[in-house]
């Protein structure tokens, strides 16, 4: 006779047992539990009636601003400012445009069965940048210019970092496979690039990138010094992303470059399909370590006289008008970053457990 | 009786009117005094082989003995520093032309199986028909298909490697490499890091492949397998082809001292 069928234990807890077992299991415990939830309720109370209970939400004029809380009406008054810079109003339905496409390509990567989100996602990454690059500066299609110094705000800072993200994820690929050719030319200069700009600070990029290279360039030979910046942070980049890629090129086992030579892949087949694949999505945590502290980092563009978010927030709070609103202000610098360093965070790890095989070697 | 037999079969054997290993012109591969060295470690000593058309081949020997190596040459994973190596009429050198022609045609499994774990089943074996012979997708995918259910695992085509077993995985590695169609399969201890339970339906795979004529050589330590199936056995050690014999006169009559010594040692438990 077979032993009947016996049911795993029943390990579900109602909430009070959890409780009980993990909060007041002794008096040391229930004292030490007592004791952090006072400290909460002095610590965090004092914030939440700051942000929100005494915050002041509704009215127009600095004056509205009565409650002993936030005053969010500095926020919500200049918030255009915040977002477009100098861009002029009429002609914001076009930076309207870019956020709408951004979100339009993203957002939907969040929800499992969004039908076509992949097309989507390969707009963001494809489409997108052509779009922005003919709808926000203008000067096609009868469209107004718009010169990049009225740039600003928000906008700014996502241009800059979709940029440096979407132009160094290639350019570093390409530096950390030449960095382990064999070919000693290609390594040489693979190697000297990465360290050389790895090894300098982004503000000396910047810098370097604003004052120094328009004194090498030829008379009527100019970029614009926003684009001087996006290829100063995007070259900065690229030498981090490539050391990051490298890590993943070399956990990948020696079988997996022998089974694909023996199966007679050329060196790009090899790269491009079993390699590369694997590397990547090994060094997706890098990746996204790397972008999101890049995104942080475009706000250095502050000091060359570009006024990201953080900029516009920084030369608002000293306007006469409004009365201690830095707080204020930079929580709301906060919270944007916050939101958006967030989202990419949540993504990367979605996208690691979707490309999760099971296989560990 | 079982003394009888083997003196038929070996009377068969000089007989046939297949042409004797001397006659270069019928091998597929030829290795003529093959030097080999790591650094100043001089692993593989004036190897000399030929393999006909068909022919399977065991390789024997004690680990480090450079087996591995040799086999790892044939499709020049390694590189040799002298001698010759010529596969299906093409030399190996450092032509990355000739290596890519020679690797097409010559398949191999591995000891750890080096399935990409990234790919189901299917596309493991899809992949280097469609990108390297230019076979149409559907095309390779049937041809897949086929050589799957040679291995016996059709139902697992849509599977990672990750969620096989060991046994499974190489099996798929050997379809993989079928699917390639190649003249010449190499196997590099193939059933050494499977479980025992799992050898048996791997060497049953690859006696089949023995059966439909397929050129082989297979280093191993499965005793049996070479008694089975092999035309040859070759015994390494130290770097060098120790001693070279059919089966049965490998297994009962070896002339050299390292060879008995070898076989008492795996053949005592």
């Amino acid at each position: 006779m077979a032993e009947p069928m016996l049911k795993p234990p029943k390990i579900a807890i109602s909430p009070i047992t959890w409780v009980r077992q993990n909060l007041f299991s002794g008096w040391y415990n229930t004292l030490l539990t007592l004791v952090v939830g006072y400290l909460l309720v002095v610590g965090v109370g004092p914030v939440f009636s700051w942000l929100f209970f005494d915050a002041t939400f509704l009215g127009s004029e600095p004056s509205d601003c009565t409650g002993t809380g936030a005053c969010w009406l500095f926020i919500s008054e200049r918030l255009n400012f915040f977002i477009y810079g100098f861009y002029p109003d009429d002609l914001q339905w076009r930076v309207d445009v870019m956020f709408g496409l951004l979100a339009l390509s993203f957002v939907p990567q969040f929800i499992e069965r969004f039908p076509g989100r992949k097309w989507f996602g390969l707009f963001g990454l494809t489409g997108l940048p052509v779009v922005g690059y003919f709808l926000v500066p203008g000067g096609n299609f009868g469209l107004e210019v718009v010169e990049s110094s009225k740039w600003g705000g928000l906008m700014l800072t996502l241009i800059l970092a979709y940029i440096g993200i979407l132009a160094s994820l290639p350019i570093g690929i390409v530096l950390a496979l030449g960095r382990r050719s064999e070919m000693p030319i290609i390594r040489g200069i693979c190697v000297v690039f990465i360290e050389v700009w790895r090894a300098v600070p982004l503000i000396t990029v910047l810098f370097m990138a604003s004052v120094m290279l328009p004194l090498f360039l030829p008379d009527g030979m100019n970029f614009e010094k926003l684009m001087r910046a996006l290829i100063g942070i995007t070259l900065w980049q690229s030498a981090y992303m490539a050391e990051v890629i490298r890590g993943g090129l070399q956990a990948i086992p020696r079988g997996q470059y022998e089974a694909a030579d023996a199966l007679g892949l050329g060196y790009w087949k090899k790269t491009g399909l079993i390699i590369l694949p694997q590397a990547l999505k090994m060094v997706i945590p890098g990746i996204v370590n790397t972008f999101i502290s890049l995104f942080k980092d475009t706000t250095l563009v502050l000091i060359i006289g570009l006024f990201d978010i953080l900029g516009t927030v920084q030369s608002t709070i000293t306007d006469p008008a409004w009365q201690n609103v830095a707080i204020e202000g930079y929580v709301f610098v906060a919270f944007c970053f916050w939101v958006f360093c967030f989202g990419i965070s949540r993504y990367s790890q979605n996208l690691e457990r979707k490309l999760d095989t099971g296989h560990r070697t | 009786m079982g003394i009888t037999m083997t003196e038929q079969t070996r009377t068969t054997d000089s007989l046939n009117p297949v042409p004797s290993q001397k006659d270069d012109s019928a091998a597929i591969i030829r290795v003529e005094g093959m030097n080999k060295w790591y650094g100043d470690f001089h692993v593989l000593r004036n190897l000399n082989l030929n393999v006909r058309h068909g022919e399977r081949i065991v390789i024997c020997g004690p680990s480090g003995s450079g087996k591995s190596t040799f086999i790892r040459c044939i499709n020049r994973l390694e590189e040799h520093q002298q001698g010759k190596i010529i596969v299906d009429n093409i030399e190996l050198t450092d032509d990355i032309r000739h290596i890519d022609t020679v690797r097409r045609e010559v398949g191999m499994v591995f000891q750890h199986f080096n399935l990409f774990p990234h790919l189901t089943v299917l596309e493991n074996c899809c992949l280097s028909p469609i990108w390297v012979r230019k076979l149409p997708r559907k095309e390779a995918e049937a041809t897949a298909m086929e050589y799957l259910e040679r291995v016996r695992i059709p139902e697992q085509a849509s599977k990672f490697p990750g969620q096989l077993s060991g046994g499974q995985q190489q099996r798929v590695a050997i379809a993989r490499a079928l699917c390639m169609k190649p003249k010449i399969m190499l196997f590099d201890e193939p059933t050494s890091a499977l479980d025992p339970e799992m050898i048996k339906e791997v060497l049953d795979v690859m006696i089949e492949l023995a059966g439909s004529g397929m050129t082989m050589i297979c280093v191993t330590h499965e005793m049996g397998f070479a008694k089975t199936v092999a035309d040859r056995v070759i015994f390494m050690d130290g770097g060098e082809i120790v001693e070279e014999a059919p089966p049965h006169e490998f297994f009962t009559n070896p002339q050299e001292p390292r060879t008995r010594k070898f076989l008492e040692q795996i053949l005592q438990h």
